[in-house]
């Protein structure tokens, strides 16, 4: 057996109100490919911060053995020292930049009060030849592509002499060819001796590439898959792993909500890119939605739900729209404008809470009246009482747990957080709620209030649109389901015929025909 | 109130206890003569243009930080064209002050045009007025004008309309016109507490417990009735403080009472929220723009009918009051958060220290100094009072 390079022992890791990791053991052999897979907020990013430093030693309990030695990092510099080095999904490069200088950013050569130009243009020109580069380290990286970005990033990580590299989804932005050609050039690297640890939801890729596989589910280690046998792993053996739990009722249910005509349609709907205007991110897509429906939309992260939703929000994101919007019937012409989605009776709640829906520095009154305060106001001033009175309803309403409303929105739990989110759009009135991620980042107990606000918006006659890279919940809350996959609409099925393994079957054969 | 209540009430008033130490500071070192009639009526004088140009300058930063460099060099372009249309062409006044208010218009409009809609970052937008306008101001005057200054004096209804004072009695007896008006202001202020808090009450709402509305009405009453009662004495009620008192009151209202207010505020706070809640985020930034333009331009002539006269050198320096005020008075600066009256007590504060200056002849150049440290502390405070809250 080949000496083992790593092995993280009983690793656990809190966050306030969640535990995240829960005695994970990873082993990884010396010169292997070992991929980490597993559902969205199952703990891999987080492992992987734990072993690179970025939460330091005594953040988290549990052994990180490196090379025979128990190791303590208390930053990134630290495990970089060791030659470990991690290569985030977005990629952390300066567009403005030469690759070169990227390459050496905060690994100057020569003197720290004369860098040594020549040495690192030179250097840096030698690890691009192994990553099958042959761009001049002299240009911007902002004129090369992304897939090669994605090799800049890891000459990069070369050039800082790395032993054991860590890759977080690599192939998310890059198309089939440029996947292709960075899973061989790992391979190559192996050859060589290096070992490598891969983060991946591109089932495909893993079992193409991947030595050994662990599934991640949950915070906690499931299982490690050996695969070095002749035949590669068969992608529904690793998917059975990955969401293999017990449907306990999680969910509650929703009874007598007799479901209505159809309220909404998207046909053909199209949206680009906002900075790269080539680019489709959401690819000629229809649904549509009934009255007192939930509609689930599932997809892995960049699937291109989020950019649906909004762009069905008064284009609140993206270019060169083209598709139909009916409402009732009638074709609706909807200016790029969010006020005038409003208008139309539709809401967007929006996965980032904080970034993108709360105004964190103000009271949880001010919040819920924000996107319907002319109805509370005469000639432009505003009832204040009557807001009050309002927000006050709808803390009663959604149980959101605070001392007042005048409380400040930043100091409140994710879960109250949420509430006042969706207190704020349900002020506003709406037929049509498309919910982003409604219960992301908030605990179980919270999750379940928020379940039933989501019934009894459906039995309100509402059309609801559920987003959510959430198997279960996908599966729990809704009546219909749709899948997306890089963009596109790849099935629709009845909630009650769909399984967690036909709804990861139909993604993983869109991947492959594309 | 137990003594955690005290002291918590005491932090978020801070800038008004600081304003009472320092008041009382320079009592003693000027052996009274800060308490005269004519310091009051001085202070009103000298700082109305700072409490202007601090409403516009406050409706900017609540947007996220942003403030307008321009407004001092506009005051001087202003007021350069304002003499020139009223003393070189014979230009009506009431005309000439349309047409100095159409002109500011019109720059709000393109400024606000410029950050609004081509995203051009306000304080570069703003240094281009700040570098251009004292230029073209002072090639008007030159032309014009040998000495590079043209007086006013002479225009009488102007004078009348920005400066001078109402039911003028001589200094030294009692102007019972503006004792009143003192009287009648205190009498509001007290109702209007107690009506809301009673209001409130009436409806289950949170209210001020009976002591801090007391507090509250009888610390405003009170400011209002010294500065009536000392004004009084002072020859009656300066023009200024008629416009200062309408600017601040409107603007006052505005920010706390209408839709237009909270969206200020709410841009600031977190455009992105703001504008996913169908706020026209671009539309607020037009208008804080196009009404601190508005606001510069009453600047402008009450600084010309002050110094009867329109200089090169009218304006210097405004934007900073301006923005001091603000920040000193609690404005964040980084938007989303302040208020008027916070503003109101900041730019008296900043008067109060120069006035108290002067009184003991400090020497100019330390005037500076000070209030370069005054500015700093105030900002200290204020980001490490929030850290301790989070």
């Amino acid at each position: 057996m080949a000496k083992i390079l790593l092995e993280m022992r009983n690793i656990t890791k809190t966050f306030p109100g969640v535990k995240a990791l829960d005695n994970v053991n990873l082993q990884v052999e010396e010169g292997e490919i070992h991929a980490l897979v597993g559902e969205n907020g199952a703990g891999k990013s987080t492992l992987m911060n734990v072993l690179s430093g970025i939460y330091p030693h005594g953040t988290y309990e549990g052994d990180i053995v490196y090379d025979g030695k128990v190791c303590k990092f208390s930053n990134i510099k630290d495990s970089e020292k060791l030659g470990i080095v991690i290569i985030h999904q977005e990629l952390a490069l300066v567009p403005e930049m030469t690759i070169g200088e990227n390459m050496y950013l905060g690994n100057e050569r020569g003197h720290k009060f004369a860098i040594d130009w020549n040495t690192t243009y030179a250097e840096a020109d030698k690890y691009l030849k192994m990553v099958g580069l042959t761009e001049s380290s002299k240009v911007q990286v902002k004129t090369i592509g992304t897939g090669k970005q994605q090799l800049v990033e890891i000459a990069k990580a070369l050039a800082k002499q790395a032993k054991l590299l860590i890759l977080d989804e690599p192939t998310s932005s890059l198309n089939e060819e440029d996947s292709r050609a960075l899973l061989d050039l790992m391979l190559g690297f192996k050859k060589q001796g290096m070992t490598m640890i891969i983060i991946s939801h591109k089932l495909n890729e893993v079992a193409y590439v991947a030595d050994k596989i662990t599934v991640i589910r949950d915070g906690t280690t499931i299982e490690t898959i050996d695969n070095r046998g002749p035949e590669p792993i068969s992608e529904e053996r690793i998917i059975k792993g990955m969401v293999g739990r017990e449907m306990t009722n999680r969910f509650p249910k929703r009874e007598g909500v007799k479901v209505g005509d159809i309220l909404m349609e998207v046909d053909h709907w199209t949206v680009h890119h906002p900075l790269y205007p080539e680019r489709k991110v959401v690819d000629d897509v229809s649904i549509n939605v009934r009255k007192g429906e939930v509609v689930g939309i599932y997809g892995l992260m960049g699937a291109g739900r989020t950019e649906l939703g909004m762009s069905i929000f008064g284009q609140s994101y993206g270019v060169n729209f083209s598709g139909e919007l009916k409402i009732d019937g009638q074709p609706v012409k909807l200016k790029k404008s969010e006020a005038d989605a409003i208008k139309h009776k539709i809401a967007y709640v929006t996965e980032d809470r904080k970034g993108n829906g709360l105004i964190l520095s103000q009271s949880i009154k001010v919040n819920t009246s924000l996107a319907n305060l002319d109805s509370l106001a005469k000639m432009g001033v505003i009832d204040q009482d009557k807001e009050y009175a309002v927000a006050e309803e709808y803390r009663d309403k959604l149980k959101t747990k605070t001392p007042s409303v005048e409380q400040l929105v930043g100091n409140l739990s994710g879960g109250n957080q949420q509430k006042v989110l969706l207190a704020k759009w349900m002020f506003a009135e709406p037929d049509i709620m498309i919910l982003d991620e409604p219960t992301r980042g908030i605990d179980v107990g919270a999750k379940y209030e928020i379940y039933c606000i989501i019934n009894d918006l459906a039995a309100q006659g509402k059309c609801v649109i559920m987003i959510s890279s959430e198997l279960p919940e996908v599966l729990g809350m809704s009546d219909r389901i749709y899948i997306m996959n890089e963009g596109k609409m790849v099935g629709e099925m009845k909630a009650s015929e769909a399984t967690q393994e036909s709804i990861m079957a139909a993604i993983l054969k869109s991947g492959r025909g594309a | 109130m137990d003594k955690k209540a005290i002291v918590a009430t005491l932090k978020k008033n801070a800038m008004l206890v600081v304003l009472i130490l320092v008041y009382l500071f320079f009592m003693i070192m000027t052996k009274g003569s800060i308490f005269k009639p004519s310091t009051f009526r001085a202070l009103f004088n000298e700082n109305a243009y700072v409490y202007i140009l601090g409403c516009g300058m406050m409706m900017c930063m609540l947007t996220g930080g942003n403030i307008d460099l321009s407004c001092g060099a506009f005051v001087c372009l202003l007021g350069a064209i304002g003499s020139v249309l009223m003393v070189i062409n014979g230009v009506p006044v009431g005309l000439a002050i349309a047409i100095m208010l159409a002109i500011a218009v019109a720059y709000g409009c393109g400024l606000g045009f410029l950050v609004a809609y081509v995203n051009v970052p306000p304080w570069i937008a703003t240094l281009a007025g700040y570098l251009a306008f004292r230029g073209l101001g002072t090639s008007i005057l030159t032309k014009n004008s040998s000495t590079g200054s043209i007086s006013v004096g002479t225009k009488e209804k102007f004078l009348n309309i920005f400066s001078r004072t109402l039911f003028e009695t001589p200094e030294g007896s009692l102007n019972m016109i503006c004792l009143l008006a003192g009287v009648v202001a205190a009498a509001l202020v007290v109702f209007l507490v107690f009506n809301t808090r009673a209001s409130r009450l009436k409806k289950g709402y949170e209210a001020d417990s009976i002591g801090a509305a007391a507090v509250k009405s009888g610390l405003g009453a009170a400011a209002i009735l010294l500065v009536m009662w000392k004004l009084a004495y002072a020859g009656g009620i300066p023009t200024v403080l008629v416009w200062v008192a309408a600017v601040v009151l409107i603007y006052g209202f505005i920010t706390s009472k209408t839709v237009v207010g909270r969206h200020f505020y709410v841009v600031g706070g977190n455009i992105e929220a703001a504008r996913l809640s169908g706020v026209n985020t671009r539309r607020i930034m037009f208008i804080a723009y196009l009404n601190m333009a508005i606001l510069t331009s009453i600047s402008a002539m009450i600084m010309l009918a002050r110094f009867t006269a329109a200089n090169a050198d009218a304006g210097k320096n405004f934007e900073m009051d301006a923005i001091s005020a603000c920040v000193v008075g609690g404005v964040s600066a980084s938007g989303g958060a302040g208020s008027i009256l916070g503003m109101v007590i900041g730019a008296t504060l900043i008067g109060v220290i120069n006035k108290g200056m002067t009184l003991i002849s400090l020497d100019a150049n330390w005037q500076r100094v000070v209030k370069g440290f005054v500015l700093l502390a105030a900002v200290v405070f204020d980001i490490l009072s929030k850290k301790r809250e989070s």
